[in-house]
């Protein structure tokens, strides 16, 4: 179809906003599926997606659309992932379009997630339209809505488009709008082919589908093709498009998005932003904007049944056959026996990988504390990067060490602002910015990242009465006075438990642990210390006494089988115990000292 | 064959005039028991638990429950007349029969003397009234004495049990009463239990709830304490965990638990260990180990037990080959020989004077060397929690209350 007949655009929305039921509303009045296909929230095809309301796959439905003055158009809807961890992913999809949908809820306002993602898509020279969603509910406030469109992101609200996706008004003035007001795409049809990769996925039929965006020439069946950045050739096995269904085509021209299939076998040879070419008389230089995935958050997954290690492996295989920024690999804990490390990019990611294991692959798991990547300057001058607290280097070797840093934006209503910003000191953070929309306030913070990654949402959550919302981008590395801390039973470290802590706040969180465990580790017939130190210097203490009294008062001949039983369960049990010198433990208390986070007791 | 070897004969007899709330053993509340059944239903196992083993020594007779003082004497006379009948009964055979004190009861203790009972053993379980209210009993605390005396009186050898660490229980408390019963155990044999919540009875549906609580932990461990040292002081030394006695006023029948001999059990619920000797004697460890031991227990449901045995046709067991089994070997554990091995360690080291590794040795065909983690034993000797002398492993004083911490260190 000729360029100026093509829209292309992402719909930005805060999660629960409505950004799912709208592109379902599009796909419907434009044909696309069936009514009784309709499925709510067509496009997130994962159970995690749809129940979670997040997307974690880019995707995309290409719909023929009549306008008012009688023209076909195509327009390309992109599906966003829509989260903080997907960043650069977000940032992809966004640029393999020329608009976006911003889309607010006319009952709650804009929220810090949608802030962010509006701001990559100005970064990426978007015309954006803005959308005020569920106008029909009794608490609508659209005035309000529009006046903090304009107030907090500084966009012209003047001409947002009012509709209602669940009961489908607004949905023809939103689509003239589409058409009249965001720019066709201008890619040149005579010049080699260049096309964004989007995204990719495993599809058990397909193979690896590859998601892209066709920015000059065309792409069709047959073709020698090249992965610019992965340096990878092959050839091109099927073209197609999703209307939602997939369909085959011959090619994709300018400025059109569809899917493709080259006989990939591994994930990792698509990487997300790579510029896809033609091997012979390609382009000359990549498409901007492309980074190798990065994971930021890190930590070990260990199989509760220790001989379900092979399938922990083969699980991680398959989703990361669909994920090619999660990183594992093998770990040996001496509390927990044989796992893997694990890269996330962020969080969400790493939560939503834990749950897929869980349900999916059905495996009970035990993860340790996320932890962050921290940089390690020696002496000698070399730079490490240290994935896991346990291979901390000596610390005589050591000048000194840095940690992640982020920005973090945090809108919440005034009333519950005092207890953010003692939340954002506590974490050690530093404030770059605070200032009021209405009553609502914007906080704007530096933070470790190190500081976030262990329950902060949580406590920004229940601080907020769930009303606050949170976004972060990556701000550099900065050196800090961090050690690692260790968790002594009977003076033998527990390596599960091992720690990267600011100095400042060691002694408060060995404190916490040494009382946790106290509770959860079984009394023993002797005493127990445990113990929390840096280095060698015992930080925090506590002893367990030694057990007084654990026998049945009486015991006859009619007990003996049910006795025997019993001792024959407990050394069952002790299978799943941990010897730390004469000291035994059971699996069970790190797991429950690992989950219940740092400050709650 | 098995000449000469002992047999410890249990008799359960599974009515209770009502469950009291900490009780878990298999008794029942029945509006009427028809006696004569019973007797007849007694008879037909021991005559077929002879027919199996005709050449055993009666070692020691006991009626437990349930109440078997709501037994007709004239039952455990036909009993005790069947066993003498049939492997002989020595006077000196202890036969022993519990017994709750209320004045009816304690009314026939003549009477079962007479039956041939001459050890009585008396749930007195508390020295006050509340106390005894709240543990369920019928009985007050002068008239629980009061059938102490007539034990006293009529039997040799006697004993009765207290309960402790009671809800609302202080040391103080404990020590007075304690001090209170000793006179009327006469230097002879108390078992001195610390309550414990069990399964399935009222008083844990009170105690998960909340509305029940009792001295646990530390507090427990002093109460055991005191007990011991009380005890010792009366010259009445704990040998076994739970039971206090004046050398030689042991309960011989808990011994053969204790030191793992064989036992059967004849009633409703009623468990045994028995062996099959398969060579001519068995005197090393080899041949031990080609017995068959058994773990049985019969239907613990009253009707159904005793339909079991009195509706097969008649002239079935009459005549019957020598493997003819009891009802009891309906359902027959076969006991490896580690698990022998670990019940013997596990029984014997309740007993003040321990185990003795060869004759577990010889008893199971295991060899301790093999199965024992002998570091640990090594660790729990150093720290004071046993004693290992020569072949002889026993708990000391501190280590008797955490037996179970010992077994699990010390098993492999």
């Amino acid at each position: 179809m000729d360029q100026k007949n093509i829209r292309n655009f992402a719909i930005i929305a805060h999660i629960d906003h409505g950004k799912s039921t709208l592109a379902d509303r599009l796909i419907q009045r434009c044909g696309g599926l069936e009514e009784r296909e309709m499925k709510q929230q067509v496009l997130d095809s994962m159970d995690i997606e749809r129940e979670r309301g997040i997307t974690i796959k880019a995707q995309t439905v290409r719909l023929e659309y009549k306008s008012k003055s009688g023209e076909m158009y195509q327009l390309n809807l992109m599906d966003t992932p829509g989260h903080v961890d997907f960043a650069y992913e977000v940032s992809r999809s966004l640029a393999s379009c020329e608009g976006s949908l911003l889309v607010v809820d006319a009952t709650q306002g804009v929220e810090a997630q949608t802030l962010a993602n509006v701001y990559q898509a100005i970064d990426n020279n978007h015309e954006i339209i803005t959308v005020i969603n569920k106008i029909d509910l009794p608490a609508a406030d659209i005035e309000r809505v529009s006046q903090q469109v304009e107030d907090v992101i500084g966009l012209d609200a003047s001409e947002a488009v009012p509709v209602s996706a669940k009961s489908g008004i607004g949905i023809d003035d939103l689509l003239e709008a589409v058409v009249a007001r965001l720019p066709a795409p201008k890619g040149d049809p005579n010049a080699p082919l260049k096309a964004l990769l989007v995204d990719s996925w495993y599809d058990s039929y397909l193979g690896v589908v590859i998601l892209v965006r066709v920015i000059d020439g065309e792409i069709k069946k047959g073709q020698k093709i090249k992965f610019m950045n992965a340096k990878a050739v092959r050839d091109v096995e099927r073209v197609g498009m999703f209307t939602p269904k997939p369909v085959l085509i011959d090619r994709l021209g300018p400025g059109e998005m569809g899917f493709i299939t080259a006989a990939v076998k591994d994930i990792s040879d698509t990487q997300v932003g790579d510029t896809i070419t033609t091997e012979k008389h390609g382009a000359d230089t990549t498409l901007p904007g492309f980074k190798p995935s990065i994971p930021m958050v890190f930590c070990s997954l260990f199989p509760v049944d220790n001989g379900e290690f092979d399938k922990l492996r083969d699980s991680l295989g398959k989703l990361a056959l669909n994920d090619a920024s999660l990183h594992y690999e093998p770990e040996s804990s001496q509390a927990l026996g044989l796992g893997f490390r694990c890269g996330f990019l962020g969080l969400l990611h790493m939560e939503i990988i834990q749950e897929r294991l869980t349900r999916e692959f059905d495996l009970d798991l035990i993860p340790t504390a996320p932890s962050v990547v921290y940089k390690i300057h020696m002496t000698n001058g070399d730079v490490i990067d240290l994935y896991n607290p346990v291979d901390l280097p000596d610390v005589v070797k050591i000048k000194m060490i840095e940690e992640p840093m982020i920005k973090a934006t945090i809108l919440v209503p005034d009333e519950y602002l005092g207890g953010l910003l003692q939340l954002c000191q506590e974490r050690r953070g530093t404030q770059i910015d605070l200032t009021y929309a209405g009553n609502r306030a914007m906080l704007v913070y530096r933070l470790p990242l190190n500081e976030v990654v262990f329950d902060f949402y949580d406590r920004l959550k229940s601080i907020s009465r769930g009303y606050a919302s949170f976004d972060y981008q990556l701000d550099g590395y900065v050196e800090n006075d961090l050690v690692r801390m260790d968790i002594l039973v009977n003076n033998e470290p527990v390596d599960a438990l091992s720690m990267i802590v600011h100095r400042s706040q060691a002694e408060y969180r060995g404190r916490g642990m040494c009382e946790r465990l106290k509770d959860l580790i079984p009394r023993q017939l002797f005493k127990i210390a445990i113990q929390a130190a840096i280095g060698g210097k015992i930080i925090a203490r506590e002893s367990l006494s030694a057990m007084r009294k654990d026998v049945t008062a009486k015991c006859y001949g009619g007990d003996i089988s049910r006795k025997r039983k019993l001792l024959d369960k407990q050394k069952e049990g002790k299978k799943k115990m941990r010897q730390y010198g004469s000291v035994e433990i059971p699996q069970s208390a790190f797991i429950a000292a690992l989950k219940m986070g740092d400050d709650k007791k | 064959m098995s000449n000469d070897i002992p047999l410890a004969l249990y008799f359960h007899w599974p009515y209770c005039l009502s469950k009291c709330p900490y009780c878990d053993f298999n008794s029942h509340v029945a509006a009427s028991v028809d006696h004569e059944r019973w007797r007849k239903a007694y008879r037909a196992e021991i005559e077929t638990l002879h027919h199996q083993f005709p050449d055993r020594v009666i070692s020691s007779v006991f009626f437990g429950g349930g109440t078997p003082s709501l037994m007709e004497a004239h039952t455990i006379a036909q009993i005790t007349g069947d066993i003498a009948r049939l492997w002989g009964l020595g006077d000196d055979v202890e036969v022993t029969l519990e017994a709750n004190p209320t004045s009816t009861e304690a009314a026939k203790f003549a009477d079962f003397k007479a039956a041939g009972i001459n050890r009585v053993s008396i749930g007195v379980q508390a020295l006050n009234d509340p106390d005894l209210k709240a543990l369920g009993r019928h009985h007050s605390a002068a008239e629980a004495l009061e059938a102490v005396a007539i034990a006293r009186r009529l039997f040799e050898r006697f004993s009765f049990d207290l309960i402790y660490t009671r809800s609302g229980h202080t040391l103080k408390a404990w020590e007075a009463e304690l001090r209170a019963a000793l006179p009327h155990a006469d230097g002879g044999h108390m078992s001195l239990y610390q309550l414990t919540i069990e399964a399935g009875t009222q008083f844990q549906t009170l105690y998960d709830s909340g509305r029940l609580t009792i001295p646990e932990d530390d507090l427990a461990a002093q109460f055991y304490d005191l007990t011991a040292a009380v005890m010792e002081d009366a010259g009445m030394p704990a040998y076994e965990i739970s039971n206090y006695a004046k050398a030689g006023q042991e309960s011989r029948h808990n011994l053969a638990y204790w030191t793992y001999a064989d036992y059967a059990g004849i009633g409703p619920g009623a468990h045994g260990r028995l062996t099959f000797y398969g060579g001519p004697n068995a005197q090393d460890a080899q041949a031990a180990a080609a017995h068959t031991r058994i773990a049985t227990r019969a239907h613990k449901a009253p009707d159904i037990w005793l339909k079991t045995i009195l509706d097969v046709p008649q002239g079935s067991t009459a005549g019957a080959p020598a493997s003819a089994p009891y009802s009891a070997f309906q359902n027959p554990e076969i006991l490896t020989p580690l698990m022998q091995f670990e019940e013997m360690m596990m029984m014997g080291l309740r007993l003040r004077r321990g185990v003795d590794l060869d004759a577990v040795h010889a008893r199971t065909g295991i060899d301790p060397k093999d199965h024992l983690n002998h570091a640990a034993i090594a660790a729990l000797c150093a720290d004071g929690y046993i004693t290992q002398n020569g072949t002889i492993i026993a708990l000391t004083a501190k280590g008797m209350p955490v037996l179970n911490a010992v077994l699990r260190a010390i098993l492999l």
